[in-house]
């Protein structure tokens, strides 16, 4: 088991060497730190004086690979590679376009977006679970069919319809809860019900319909007949043996997601002004704040990995007859 | 009438339209091809079966009508000064790209208002003042188009109900038609179809008949007034939202033109060679993937972004930009979203290249290239398709959420995210401005919907040839 992780854990490192690459392909090679500049500055006749100021405050007035002026190992690590983008490894992500430092900002932010991204992602599990169970104890039948095209319903409509409607109808209309922000301690709840419950109602109808292919699957299961030839009720067999067994996909399933929790949700956060990582995502994106989105892919695909890792030890925790002795 | 020795207009061909066009016979060739192909067959004949998918199929039906209609693009001629005789031979064309559909639509399009007004208005949403004689008076004006048909306003409502009436009346007219039409297909109940084919033409009268029941009403009352209201700067919504069409059909399909090849070739090739071919396509979608989708794509877009801006002397028009813009964001689109079917393509070759049909073809010889294309790819097809549909629906939600954030289609190009996101703070306005979100999310829900109804009834025909093909996609546990 600990050699497994451990190998897992040594593929991540390739990966995330990979996704640093192309990052740096993407931000610094398909388009030059001049042309950034050039954007940044925001006229159409810079001054090359300007476009050399802007790129020396930045520091990326280094080669992109190769320092050839530099002495001994300068010559590579004083490169706009190593200086800009290998350095995310050690937790340095450097400074955003308005001077503060990313990393700083990041651990600040996490909080907010988790507060919002937890309980929804908690709920939306519990409700469609409970849901896609009470389609698949009634399967083909009216409820069922029903049920089924309310999540394809749901799932059709757009989530900015979710959020734009909810705040309007909720906030404006009936004045139950504030229209956006944040607060601290107890009375924060205020603020967070709302992207909340939009954030499960719009996430419920694709997972319902998911579920519940998961338990139509064990349904029609061997060990199903035999409980219920045993006599045993419906019900009974539904909750004891179907419930237990059709969990394993769908747990081991939304294991992989929980790291990602961290990153926040774009739209709501943006929408509510909740101060977390989405938030800071969105608007690095429009203030065109490349450093800031370069850490935010890199941190985002960290998480993938961690959450993949997660995944196969939970596959282990919960099901015993899979082991990762070396012989897989 | 003298002699013209020059067209009307000038055709431009975008490339868009281009891919647009070319997406429609490929699929229209497919379709034959696969109605060929004996494992197919079945599944066609179970589909057609289905009320749903051929209703849902007549509906998007319209959809493709209307985006291809839109991607016929020209530019019209100036009117030439009859003065300056000489430059009747070299004709001068307007600078603005229009395509067929606004051409259709030119009333709808040139009627435009000052302001915002709602839905069926004759007076505008806003105050104005205005000067008279006795002196100025605050009051809403009436509108320069909707409704100033009418000199008396005590005519509005009664006018607006007989437009609908006479839509109606029409609507039941050809329902009427189709109906007589379709009879003779009609599946007597219980009883074996007449012709043996069994196609549920029920799903396409259905279908169709809603149809014309909404879209007959809103077309008569279009003549006179703004259906769906205007917007901020006084366009009719209702155009915008037809014009948004061709957008969302061009990032739901242009985008799996540059998908398919890549998921294709590279899925194949990792399962059926395995080896070193295999490792290497797995660390390039692993590594892809590991990218939060949103955030690869705004990476992209942004650099695109900086690219055009250095090379905007390379359009001639804004719609040229904008609409090479939108091939861009398909081609990034596609690009980032080429692994999950290549990895189920991937899984599924890994199966099939140990069965004995295909261990037989290597025994006599048959060349990799030749096994690929004749043995596997027929057996591969039926996932491909369940993909593509239901890859297309979420494109199409995707799209509004990438126009809104602001790293979509350009804010030029008229698309239901653009909509929503030019709309954003209407409903914090006092009395608030709805419909143009409403009209945006509806045409919205209406193409997804079907999209997502067709795309079941598809994926039920097809893949009860094979059920646990599709469990792959929830193996989220990456690969050992």
């Amino acid at each position: 088991m600990l050699a497994y992780l451990l190998r897992r854990l040594l593929y991540a490192i390739p990966i995330l060497i990979g996704v640093n690459l192309l990052t740096f392909t993407l931000f610094f090679m398909v388009n030059t730190p001049d042309d950034m500049a050039r954007m940044q500055l925001g006229v159409k006749h810079v001054t090359a004086e300007a476009i050399e100021k802007w790129k020396t405050e930045r520091g990326y007035d280094l080669p992109l690979f190769w320092n050839a002026d530099a002495a001994g190992t300068e010559k590579l690590t004083r490169t706009i590679f190593t200086q800009k983008s290998a350095r995310m490894f050690i937790g340095d992500f450097g400074r955003a376009e308005n001077g503060r430092d990313i990393a700083r900002e990041i651990s600040a932010r996490m909080g907010p977006s988790l507060a919002i991204a937890a309980p929804t992602f908690a709920l939306t599990l519990f409700v469609a679970v409970c849901l896609a169970l009470l389609l698949a104890f009634f399967r083909a039948t009216a409820l069922d069919f029903w049920g089924v095209a309310i999540c394809v319903l749901l799932m059709s409509i757009s989530s900015l319809f979710y959020i734009i409607g909810g705040q309007y109808l909720f906030a404006k209309v009936w004045r139950l809860v504030p229209i956006s922000g944040f607060g601290e301690g107890l009375d924060n709840w205020r603020f967070l019900v709302l992207p909340v419950l939009i954030g499960v109602v719009s996430g419920v109808g694709a997972s319902t319909r998911w579920y519940r292919t998961f338990f139509l699957e064990e349904v029609n299961k061997d060990y199903v007949r035999t409980a219920r030839a045993k006599g045993l009720p419906e019900t009974l067999v539904f909750f004891r043996h179907i419930l237990r067994n059709a969990l394993i996909p769908i747990l081991t399933g939304v294991v992989a997601l929980i790291p990602l929790l961290f990153m926040g949700s774009l739209l709501t956060e943006s929408f509510f002004g909740i101060p977390g990582l989405g938030s800071y995502t969105i608007d690095a994106i429009n203030a065109q704040d490349f450093p800031v989105v370069r850490s935010m892919v890199f941190i985002g695909s960290a998480l993938y990995i961690l959450g993949l890792i997660l995944t196969d030890i939970s596959y282990t925790l919960v099901d015993p007859r899979i082991q990762f002795g070396g012989q897989k | 009438m003298n002699f013209q020795p020059v067209m009307n207009f000038q055709p431009v061909l975008l490339w868009s339209d281009l891919l647009l066009w070319l997406l429609t016979f490929v699929a229209i060739g497919l379709g034959v091809y696969s109605a060929h192909v004996e494992h197919l067959q079945r599944a066609w004949a179970r589909l057609s079966r289905n009320a749903v998918a051929t209703g849902t199929a007549s509906i998007l039906c319209v959809f493709l009508l209307i985006g291809l209609l839109d991607s016929l693009h020209y530019r019209p001629r100036l009117e030439s000064n009859p003065a300056a005789g000489a430059a009747v031979r070299t004709a001068h064309y307007a600078v603005e790209v229009r395509s067929l559909l606004d051409a259709l639509l030119s009333s709808l399009r040139e009627h435009h208002e000052k302001t915002y007004s709602a839905p069926l208005a004759i007076r505008l949403y806003v105050m104005e003042t205005e000067e008279t004689q006795t002196g100025a008076t605050r009051d809403y004006p009436r509108l320069r188009h909707g409704g100033a048909h009418l000199a008396d306003e005590s005519g509005h409502l009664r006018d607006i109900f007989s437009s609908i009436l006479q839509g109606i009346a029409l609507a039941a007219l050809l329902f009427f038609l189709l109906k007589m039409a379709l009879a003779r297909y009609r599946v007597p109940a219980g009883g074996v179809p007449a012709n043996g084919s069994g196609f549920a033409w029920r799903g396409v009268l259905y279908a169709l008949g809603a149809f014309l029941f909404l879209a007959l009403p809103i077309a008569f009352l279009a003549a006179d007034y703004h259906v769906f209201g205007t917007d901020k700067v006084g366009q009719d919504v209702l155009y915008q939202a037809l014009k948004s069409i061709r957008t969302a059909l061009a990032i739901g399909l242009v985008t799996t033109l540059v998908m398919l090849p890549l998921a294709i070739f590279l899925g194949i090739v990792a399962g059926y060679f395995r080896g070193w071919a295999d490792d290497l396509i797995q660390y390039v979608y692993t590594v892809l993937n590991s990218i939060p989708g949103v955030l690869l794509i705004a990476a992209a877009v942004l650099m695109m972004q900086v690219f055009i801006d250095k090379h905007s002397g390379w359009f001639s028009t804004a719609a040229e930009r904008a609409d090479l813009r939108l091939v861009a964001l398909c081609f990034i689109l596609g690009v980032t979203s080429w692994t999950g079917l290549a990895r189920l393509l991937r899984g599924e070759t890994l199966k099939l290249r140990e069965l004995d049909y295909i261990q037989a073809a290597r025994a006599f010889g048959v060349s990799s290239g030749r096994i690929i294309t004749r043995h596997l790819l027929p057996n591969l097809m039926h996932l491909v398709i369940i993909a593509l549909a239901m890859d297309f629906s979420a494109l199409v939600l995707t799209e509004a959420v990438l126009s809104y954030i602001g790293i979509g289609v350009d804010p030029a190009m008229m698309s239901f995210g653009s909509m929503i996101n030019n709309a954003r703070m209407e409903l914090s306005r006092e009395p608030a401005v709805w419909w143009s979100l409403a009209t945006a999310f509806t045409f919205m829900l209406v193409l997804v919907l079907c999209a997502n109804l067709f795309a079941d009834a598809l994926r039920n025909a097809l893949s009860s040839m094979d059920d646990a093909a599709f469990e792959h996609e929830a193996d989220m546990s990456g690969d050992p």
